[in-house]
């Protein structure tokens, strides 16, 4: 076993775990922060993506060990005072979920991809989150909804919506 | 009382509405099965075989039972999973052949991944340990791999005890059934007639895993009065119903929950052994216990689709017109019976004939086990079997004869004044209008525009040449009138169940049978009871999923929910207004004749008195005053059983670059058009539209599920099954006609797999457009870099060696790098 302390979604933790648990383990079964889901077994599909110290990670790909000291943003972290993040917001005005599997982890990398390029082009969307998989949607309207939240999120853009800078970053 | 206010609520049906569902999915909050946690709760994990077909000798527990954690381990014999018959609901013949399916094999191993032993322990990773320390001692049998080399005479056995490798033959034959001519005359006089030709080709339905997001996933507790079982599943009144036939357990005391699903596809229509295995460990042990499959037993053990090979033989006159067509397939079942496996290839009986006016016809089909993943429903089930043969079909009969592609579809297919139009295979087309939609489509696609494209590249011998590939499709939607699955030997009917709870505060709790895993039915549902009494969209709430809120229902599958299932609540609405119309004459001291029902309110006839039926249902809670020999209750249930399937079209146009250097496929447009009837919400129509392309395009292109020698499977990871990425798709331009179902009162038809069905034969059509300048013939799903490079080369005499096994992955995940002619993006494509 070893120490390990972290800051996920805002709130310090610290537990004993086994040095091979993975960080999508310790996030669902010793935290309970089941929102971020497993999808594969070999870091193809993505659905497990957070945010590790501001950058997106495959949690199934990082060991919960590496993840001490460091801060950790779920989807479930992303909501202000009730207010969505405004690519959780996008994503819903533009239908680009169906199941919802992929969500978490889609709107986490898309976040991060938005941190980088904050006025993709759609071909830049495609090519920016193509390490997550989906089967629902086509893929059309989660494009079209990045591209959406990158509009929203121009600095101006928006009274009523966070500014970009406290977007990209870690922790709450 | 109130009186009637002039402000009518806005019509919901037709509104783009944004999802009811997507809060919790995109926050986080979601019930995933897996997701469940309970005091006390136990964890599963299998052993599987890694042979195809083995003997099993002795199993070894004993390292396993040492690990720290372990609570037991069990073999098949020690829970009686080796006794039980997984259920197969659809015997489509009276002799079929059956073989048991045990939930986990007792004696012998019939495919690679077939679970023999379970081990039961505190956390899922003590399990796993455990479980590679289970020893099975195996004697390898030859594995049965070739469908054609399964039937022929002395063929190993899958299962001996059958006789034979052969599951059933099904024959459809339009001469015998008085529908049409007899195929064979047909084709017999074509041969001799000077204005005719035969033209015969064999297509291949390469294996595909329908790969929902969501790992299937059951918890089972028996701790209560009621075994409470949550499961990842399409169909929880079915596997309820089945858990209590196949068990012997009493129906009323089991409840099955699937909470949020990811995904299904079909992939989760099934009464899965791991559920049957979960449920007799609990049941052995008196605790919860959860059983989540990993990715790779998911591609290895859940049910696969398609595999098929087709033989069509038509026989046309020289001009054009479609006089015969005889359909010949072998289907392969794998090592067992799904739920409704068998029945597969039979619903594309029905559809080969598409939207064709053929006057003869013939199928016969031969369904066959292998030592495989068993195959069952996966998305359109059947029905893109057929339209991918009949589209491809019809593409090799105009290049034959000479025929523009769209020129011949138009020369054979019905046309819109002669519905409602009786088929060769004997179903009734109630509406369509296939030229509205051509018309549309080839608009929006500029098909002219592009073929002139076209011609520009081949004339300057472009490196990357355009093809153009045309689908115009049907499908039979809205599974099913119960009748018709009676004479098809099918286990069940096709009903549907709707019930609604008019509250005391006048919001409705709506009871359905079907049961969603992401297509938005809480939402469509809601805007339907909305309209139907008048109420506001948010003060309706969909329930669903839990047997035991919803007790009756048939479940989500052959876009059946609005179809079927949205009628069964319309039905139930207009049963709550029905009751309620005397509790509101008698609020309003009028006669009931007087009264008429719009906008949610009673009103008296040319009176501004009324009243809301809100308001109804907050008197009959009260129940203070209501009139004499009326129960106070406007509560209603319905069940509605269709009277014909729905026929949803569509014309979908795809264009595509071949790099002729390279064999690489890329999407360059895509256009479709597709009459679904009514639509409830655009929104979610197009979001379906989007997902089955990316499915159909998937098939044509980049998924593929082969095994090697042994019968391993070679793609068991996402790494080596592409499904494939937003780098490989393009955005595809969609719209709607309409030519609302005259079967049912919404005048719905039917979206979830139009969008597969249609799509795989236009992207196969159109890469063949392309290389078919070179002489290629005929290109095998998925059209891969390596098959197109094979093909291109081969038929330029230049010898390409066509040893497959050294490329194990397809093509996907590549669409980055393709599109940037450089290898820019390392991080995400490999």
């Amino acid at each position: 076993m070893a120490r390990i302390r972290t800051t996920v979604d805002g709130l310090v933790y610290e537990d004993d775990v086994e040095p091979r648990m993975l960080l999508v383990q310790y996030l669902r079964e010793r935290l309970g922060k089941t929102g971020t889901v497993i999808g594969c077994d070999t870091s193809n599909c993505g659905a497990c993506t957070v945010h590790l110290d501001g950058l997106s990670v495959k949690s199934c790909s990082v060991l919960a060990v590496q993840a001490n000291g460091s801060e950790v943003l779920t989807v479930e972290g992303l909501e202000r005072d009730g207010q969505l993040h405004p690519v959780q917001q996008a994503f819903h005005d533009n239908h680009a979920l169906q199941c919802g599997y992929c969500t978490p982890g889609m709107i986490m990398q898309s976040i991060d991809l938005l941190g980088d390029n904050p006025d993709p082009t759609e071909q830049e969307v495609r090519e920016g989150i193509e390490g997550n998989l989906c089967r629902c949607t086509g893929y059309q309207n989660i494009v079209r909804a990045v591209q959406d939240a990158a509009q929203k999120m121009k600095p101006g853009a928006s009274a009523s919506q966070p500014a970009t800078s406290s977007v990209a970053g870690g922790g709450a | 009382m109130t009186t009637v206010e002039n402000s009518a609520p806005a019509q919901e049906i037709g509104r783009d509405r944004r999802r009811k569902e997507d809060r919790r999915l995109i926050t986080g909050r979601t019930r995933w099965t897996d997701n469940q946690a309970i005091t006390g709760l136990l964890h599963l994990s299998i052993v599987r075989s890694p042979f195809a077909h083995a003997e099993i000798g002795s199993i070894d527990t004993s390292a396993a039972k040492q690990v720290p954690g372990v609570v037991a381990v069990y073999t098949a014999a020690d829970i009686g999973a080796d006794a039980v018959q997984l259920p197969c609901a659809w015997p489509i013949t009276k002799d079929m052949k059956s073989p048991q399916r045990p939930a986990l094999a007792g004696s012998r191993v019939n495919f690679a991944g077939e679970g023999v032993a379970v081990v039961v322990a505190r956390t899922a990773a003590a399990a796993k340990d455990a479980a590679e320390l289970v020893e099975v001692d195996y004697s390898e049998l030859e594995p049965v791999l070739d469908m054609e080399e399964a039937l022929k005479e002395g063929a190993t056995l899958v299962h001996p005890e059958l006789g034979t490798n052969e599951n059933a033959q099904w024959v459809f034959d339009s001469g015998e059934a008085g529908s049409g001519g007899s195929a064979s005359e047909a084709i017999a006089a074509a041969e001799k007639a000077d204005d005719q030709v035969v033209i015969t080709r064999r297509f291949r339905q390469q294996r595909l895993v329908p790969v929902f997001m969501e790992p299937r996933s059951t918890v089972v507790d028996p701790t209560g009065e009621q075994l409470v079982m949550w499961s990842s599943t399409q169909v929880p009144h079915i596997l309820k119903t089945m858990l209590a036939l196949t068990l012997g357990l009493p129906e009323h005391k089991i409840r099955v929950i699937a909470p949020d699903v990811g995904g299904g596809f079909g992939g989760k229509i099934a009464v899965a052994p791991e559920e049957v295995v979960t449920l007799l460990v609990a049941q052995k042990l008196g605790k919860p216990v959860k059983w989540t499959e990993t990715r790779s037993e998911s591609l290895l053990t859940a049910h696969h689709g398609r595999d098929q090979i087709q033989d069509l033989t038509v026989a046309v006159t020289k001009d054009g017109v479609i006089k015969g067509l005889d359909v010949k397939l072998i289907a392969d079942m794998g090592a067992y019976l799904g739920l409704v496996g068998p029945g597969v290839p039979i619903l594309g009986a029905f559809m080969f004939n598409a939207i064709y006016k053929i006057p003869a016809y013939r199928f016969d089909c031969t369904n066959v086990f292998t030592t495989k993943t068993l195959t069952d429903a996966y998305r359109g089930a059947g029905r893109p079997e057929a339209t991918f043969g009949i589209e491809r079909m019809m593409d090799e009969v105009a290049v034959e004869l000479g025929i523009e592609p769209m020129e011949l579809r138009k020369k054979n297919w019905i046309k819109h004044e002669e519905f409602p139009f009786t088929t060769v295979s004997t179903l009734t087309y109630d509406t369509g209008n296939y030229e509205a939609a051509t018309e549309q489509a080839m608009s929006m696609f500029d098909y002219d525009g592009l073929r002139r494209e076209q011609q520009e590249r081949r004339d300057r011998g472009d490196v990357k040449q355009l093809g153009l590939g045309i689908s115009t499709f049907t499908e039979m939607c809205g599974l099913a009138p119960s009748r018709v699955l009676g004479s098809l030997d099918y286990g069940a009917g096709g009903w549907e169940t709707a019930a609604i709870r008019m509250l005391p505060t006048g919001k409705a709790e709506v009871v359905v049978g079907v049961s969603p895993h992401g297509q938005g039915h809480e939402t469509a549902f809601s805007q339907i009871i909305a309209d139907k009494l008048g109420i506001p969209f948010e003060d309706v709430e969909i329930l669903h999923g839990d047997t035991q809120s919803s007790y009756r229902g048939l479940d989500t599958y052959g876009s059946r929910s609005l179809a079927v299932g949205g009628i069964a609540m319309v039905k139930a609405a207009e049963k709550v207004v029905e009751k309620a119309k005397p509790i509101a004459a008698y609020m309003l001291e009028a006669s009931e004749d007087d009264l008429e029902f719009t906008a949610g309110k009673f009103s008296v006839k040319g009176t501004d008195k009324g009243v809301g039926i809100q308001d109804v249902a907050l008197a009959v809670f009260a129940a203070h005053d209501y009139p004499e020999g009326i129960e106070p209750d406007i509560d209603a249930h319905a069940t509605f059983d269709p009277e014909n399937f729905s026929y949803p079209h569509g014309t979908h146009l795809c264009a595509v670059e071949v790099d002729t250097e390279t064999g690489f496929v890329s999407l360059y447009k895509y256009v479709c058009v597709d009459d679904i009837g009514t639509v409830i919400n655009p929104l979610i129509v197009e979001g379906q539209v989007h997902g089955g392309l990316a499915q159909g395009i998937a098939q044509a292109l980049y998924e593929d599920a082969p095994y090697d020698e042994s019968g391993t499977l070679l793609s068991g990871t996402l790494v080596d099954y592409t499904l494939p990425s937003a780098a490989d798709l393009i955005s595809f331009d969609t719209a709607n006609t309409s030519t609302p179902s005259t079967t049912n009162p919404l005048g719905v038809k039917g979206v979830g797999e139009a969008g597969t069905i249609a799509s795989t034969p236009a992207v196969v059509n159109a890469v063949l457009d392309a290389v078919r300048q070179y002489g290629v013939k005929d290109i095998e799903m998925p059209t891969t870099p390596y098959r197109v490079w094979t093909a291109l080369n081969s038929a330029k005499g230049t010898g390409a060696q066509s040893d497959e096994a050294n490329v194990a992955s397809p093509g996907a995940g590549l669409g980055s790098m393709a599109k940037s002619d450089s290898v820019k993006n390392q991080g995400g494509a490999l």
